[in-house]
């Protein structure tokens, strides 16, 4: 029996290609992404212990540690003299202090080097003497920064920016524009910068003047003498600490680094392999179209080997067999593919700017072992149901001319566990709206309902294509013999739209939710925050103090607050709380929220205001007090004089900043509010960028800055998605394709009457390729339907979190999905339009 | 040989139909060629029904084809009243088929989505053009099958799924009908059935039928039998009956065993 399933194979191999193209594409798509992010992890886990590779042992800020009692906020500085104490241990060959931090370095054109996020600047750590070289960072021109006014810049960006020794280029840290001259450009390990980020060096104490504060590290870095282990060398570090930092071997180290690399690539795995996922379950759909056409016209072929003593469960092993054959060619094609894919990706990473260390691919073993075991069982699973059809054809279909085609009979069966399933889904889906556990329900609601809606499908067809009578009228007879056989077989026409839909459900949704979203998000920032313009750094990391100065003192200014955080502990709470301060006086013109109780005047000295989620939790009422005690460690009792309704955009405790600032190490604002006289034109902009020193760090955004901000966050979300959700569809157009030529073969006898009675080719193209374009747009319709449904449940979700968030409906985006549908229609009938316009009359006449 | 003077005298100075002069066919080449139709000449006229008959292999199948246009020939020439069909692009010929020539096939006459009445208009509904109600109407009750036009050929039987097909090819009037063992898939009853109304259309409505057949019954229903054999015409006989049919066929089943 395996010999002749492996002929069938090979007898078929035309009308299996498309099925092996499905599976193969869903496969490559899952060893693609298998390789992608493991050889990623892997390199930039090379990268990261090459860069931890001279250092036995760490000490720094303990970031998760309890800090000392009473007082909030993140942990001290490392001073000189524990350096000097760390250096004096026995077994400790040399230590290095580091001190860094975010540098916004500007190329020659003014722009910002990198997006903002991945530019740091570290010091150049000469010794304790000043004469000594930084064996991280050899210099392979020039010389190391040895004063303030100097930098050194890493090759990469060297050669990214133009810059070579002896440039000038602008820089910032938190807000004021540094001139700098380059004097050397080094080459490196680190890890950030193998990923494509710039490293700027400056002396030790221009870095500590920038990040910390004279004589004060950020890290050390000990280098063992030889004989001593990492382990000891920790051990004998430790004491010596303060509470708020901590020593970690250099092994430890990598193997922190090693780990978050793995957490932050294993997100992006996730995300891939879901839409892996997807394609496959697209897939399936086809594998079983495909098989069960294939079972039915062989079914005097099967019917024979029945009759001359084949059992039941041989032809199912051998319907099986074939399915193993084309699951096993299409996962170890799919594999190759995949390989392909990842590295073609990588390539496009750097290309785009993303740089990723350089390395091998890494095929590890279950990179090899999933594709293949996945595009077999999905095959041989997918083929399961025909297989078993095969074995109930009777022997006596050998003999009979005709065998009966496929009837209705289960369609009963199968739409009322379809209703059944919908209705649960439907109902799961609202009560989701409401639910405490929203996400959990309606995520299982919107999957019981996909599948009612998937088994309804072929009773859906007849009352849906029938709709598009009106539409096929201006093709004459060519339309109404499409539509009339687009139905014609409802379980074909609806697992060939069902893979369509499914993509299309996705897409529709997430747009939906994305649009409405966005919406949703700009209304709450036109409504709550009436300043004209919001300045802050392109990292959001704090603002230096003369940048609100240097605001504050342009002309035109009417109102100006800066933002800034203080942690606190609450009197009764254990968990550090945040207070925002602001300019009391301004603040009333540059934000609007509603007041419940109280208001913004009197917002000074121990008064504050609260957001009613936070008045709630901690039992506020207005005119209630409370005792705050700060990070340098006094406390005060606050006076409640507001109590606003909080936002996603404004919330918390809010108060003066003058009450704040005695409390503060160095007050920074994260953001600084304004407003001019005459609203917000160019001319003010520009002057208020240039009050800045056209610093490229520096974002000065008004309103519509803000919403094209928002609006680009989504777009950007919608076109990754829109690309992987791509792959779903292609694999349906293959579906459609599959199924077109089965019809076309299987109607080809009724085409050649139609060709002798007068139906020109033309016409007889038309007639498939419409009926293509039925299909096509009936799963389209569906997958629109559902998606909109999909995303006003989890916009009625979003809304009970968020006032602002309302239902947008893309009506254009909408058309054109389905307009895309309907494309996909066409091109899926290219080839068997062809073959249906080409066919040869009296072959197809001849009775067989 | 085309000595076919003798025809019917009801039909014999009527005017030509369809014609074959010096029609030839053949397969392959080389070796390996076979000559379907050697240099056939025939005339079919207007309002006669004539039957084609010979072996299998004869060439009977292959002279409907290439007179129905349906086939290309090798050399020679087919035509249809007076439109010469060979060399005809593929889109003048289906055009043909579908304005002059009407068919009737032995299985898979009929479209399984169409209802009677609407694979009856088939033809016309290609065509674009609206059926002469009249004529529609008269043709339908012909052949019987007025309170049959709401039904799906599934639930018809063969008969009847045979009678629409015979008001198909009747309804836009075309210059000539070409019948492919139109009865070989029914019993006798709904056969006979068929054949008289294909024999009524010619009669009455002035048809030209043209069918292939084996059957020396079905043949009698014909004004005239063309015996082909071996890609030729061998005998053409006016006003057949089954018996004179059956005859002849033996007669030439002996010759060409003995020879």
């Amino acid at each position: 029996m395996l010999r002749t399933a492996l002929r069938n194979v090979f007898a078929h191999k035309a009308r299996l290609f498309m099925t092996t193209l499905a599976v193969l594409l869903g496969v490559a798509f899952v060893a693609g992404t298998l390789v992608l992010t493991s050889t990623i992890s892997e390199a930039f886990q090379r990268s990261a212990e090459d860069g931890l590779a001279d250092v036995d042992v760490a000490v720094r800020p303990d970031d998760d540690g309890d800090a000392a009692e009473g007082t909030p906020g993140g942990a001290a500085d490392l001073p000189q003299d524990l350096l000097d104490t760390v250096s004096g241990l026995p077994g400790v060959a040399s230590v290095r202090g580091g001190v860094t931090g975010f540098a916004a370095l500007a190329d020659p054109d003014g722009d910002l080097v990198g997006d903002g996020w991945d530019t740091t600047g570290t010091n150049y750590y000469a010794g304790t003497d000043g004469s000594g070289t930084d064996t991280r960072y050899p210099m392979a021109e020039g010389r190391a920064p040895e004063s303030a006014g100097e930098i050194a810049i890493d090759a990469e960006t060297a050669e990214r920016t133009g810059y070579a020794v002896g440039d000038t280029a602008r820089l910032s840290v938190d807000g004021p524009v540094r001139e700098e001259t380059i004097t050397g450009v080094f080459t490196t390990d680190d890890g950030a910068v193998a990923a494509g980020g710039s490293l700027v060096l400056f002396d030790t104490a221009t870095a500590q003047e920038l990040y910390t504060a004279p004589g004060e590290y950020t890290e050390f870095a000990l280098t063992a003498e030889d004989g001593t282990s990492q382990e000891s060398l920790r051990g004998a570090v430790e004491p010596l600490l303060p509470a708020d930092a901590e020593a970690v071997t250099g092994e430890e180290a990598a193997q922190e680094q090693a780990d978050s690399i793995e957490a932050a690539t294993s997100g992006m795995r996730t995300a891939l392999l879901g839409f892996a996922g997807i394609s496959l379950f697209v897939g399936v759909f086809i594998i079983a179209n495909t098989f069960t056409m294939l079972v039915s016209q062989r079914t005097r072929e099967l019917a024979l080997l029945r009759a001359v003593g084949a059992s039941r469960r041989q032809v199912t092993r051998s319907v099986l067999a074939e399915a193993f054959a084309v699951g096993t060619v299409a996962g170890v094609a799919g594999f190759a593919a995949g390989v392909g894919i990842a590295a073609g990706l990588r390539g496009l990473m750097s290309a785009t700017g993303v740089t990723v260390p350089d390395g091998p691919l890494v095929i590890n073993g279950a990179a090899v072992a999933a594709p293949l075991l996945v595009g077999i069982v999905i095959t041989v699973l997918a083929a399961w149901l025909p297989a078993r059809r095969a074995a109930r054809i009777p022997p006596v279909a050998a003999m009979n001319s005709v065998h009966a085609a496929p009837t209705t009979r289960g369609l009963v069966v199968r739409n009322t566990i379809g209703a059944l399933f919908a209705a649960v889904g439907g109902v799961l889906v609202l009560a989701g709206i409401g639910a405490d556990d929203s996400g959990l329900t309606m995520g299982l609601g919107a999957a019981v309902l996909v599948i009612g809606v998937f088994v309804l499908t072929p009773l859906l067809s007849r009352p849906v294509i029938a709709l598009t009578t009106p539409l096929m009228r201006p093709f004459g007879i060519s339309g109404k013999l499409a539509r009339l056989n687009a139905v014609r077989n409802p379980r074909r026409t609806a697992a060939t739209a069902s893979a369509l839909m499914i993509g299309l459900t996705l897409i529709t949704g997430m747009t939906v939710i994305a649009d409405s979203l966005s919406k949703g998000i700009d209304r709450m920032a036109a409504e709550s925050m009436t300043s004209d313009y919001v300045v802050s750094m392109a990292n959001f990391a704090p603002l230096a103090p003369e940048v609100g100065t240097a605001l504050a003192e342009q002309p035109g200014v009417t109102a100006i607050s800066g933002l800034r955080n203080a942690p606190v502990l609450i009197a009764g709470d254990p968990d550090v709380q945040n207070l925002t301060g602001v300019d009391g006086e301004s603040i009333p013109e540059l934000v609007s929220v509603d007041f419940t109780a109280g208001s913004f005047d009197g917002l000074s000295g121990a008064n504050v205001v609260v957001d009613d989620g936070t008045a709630e939790d901690f039992g506020w009422a207005l005119g209630d007090t409370f005792e705050v005690s700060y990070e340098d460690g006094a406390s005060e009792s606050l006076t409640v004089s507001g109590v606003y309704e909080g936002n996603q955009l404004i919330s918390g405790i809010i108060l003066d900043s003058a009450t704040l600032d005695p409390h503060l190490d160095r007050p920074r604002d994260f953001q600084v509010m304004l407003s001019t006289e005459g609203g917000p034109s160019d001319a003010a902009k520009d002057r208020l960028e240039s009050a800045l020193g056209d610093n490229p760090a520096i974002l000065v955004q008004d309103q519509d800055d803000i919403s094209e901000d928002i609006a680009y966050v989504f777009t950007l979300m919608l076109t990754i998605l829109y690309a992987l959700l791509g792959m779903a569809v292609v694999v349906a157009v293959l579906g459609v394709i599959n199924t077109l030529a089965m019809s076309v073969f299987e109607r080809r006898q009724e085409i050649g009457m139609l060709r002798a009675i007068g139906l020109d080719r033309r016409s007889t193209k038309r007639m498939v390729r419409l009926e293509s374009v039925t299909i096509a747009l009936f799963g389209g319709v569906l997958g629109l339907s559902l998606g909109v449904f999909f995303g006003w449940a989890v916009g009625r979700m979003i809304g009970d979190a968020m006032p602002t968030y309302e239902l947008v409906l893309p009506w254009g985006r909408m058309a054109v999905f389905l307009a895309l549908a309907g494309i996909v229609g066409v091109l899926a009938a290219l080839w068997p339009a062809r073959r249906a316009a080409r066919l040869n009359m009296l072959e197809a006449i001849k009775a067989d | 040989m085309s000595s076919y003077a003798t025809a019917s005298p009801a039909t014999s100075t009527a005017p030509v139909a369809a014609r074959a002069i010096d029609l030839s066919k053949v397969y392959g080449s080389g070796e390996t060629q076979v000559v379907a139709l050697d240099h056939v000449s025939v005339e079919f006229r207007q309002a006669e029904f004539t039957a084609i008959m010979g072996p299998s292999g004869s060439g009977k199948s292959t002279l409907m084809h290439c007179m129905a246009g349906l086939d290309s020939v090798s050399g020679g020439s087919a035509r249809i009243g007076e439109t010469e069909i060979t060399g005809l692009k593929d889109k003048k010929l289906t055009q043909l088929r579908r304005d002059r020539i009407g068919f009737i096939f032995q299985a898979f006459n009929l479209l399984p989505t169409l209802n009677g009445l609407e694979n009856i208009t088939l033809p016309m509904d290609i065509a674009g053009r609206k059926p002469d109600k009249e004529w529609l109407d008269r043709v339908i009750a012909t052949v019987g099958l007025s309170d049959r036009l709401k039904h799906r050929p599934a639930q018809l039987s063969g008969g009847q799924q045979q009678r629409v097909a015979v008001a198909r090819a009747l309804a836009s009037r075309p210059d000539i009908i070409f019948g492919d063992e139109p009865t070989g898939n029914l019993d006798s009853r709904a056969g006979a059935e068929v054949l008289g109304f294909l024999r009524e259309s010619v009669r009455e409505l002035g048809q030209t039928v043209v069918m292939v057949t084996h059957d020396p019954v079905a043949a009698s229903f014909s004004d005239r039998v063309v015996f082909l054999a071996d890609g030729r015409i061998v005998d053409d006989m006016p006003d057949p009956t089954a018996e004179t049919v059956l005859e002849h066929m033996k007669r030439y089943d002996a010759k060409g065993r003995t020879s």
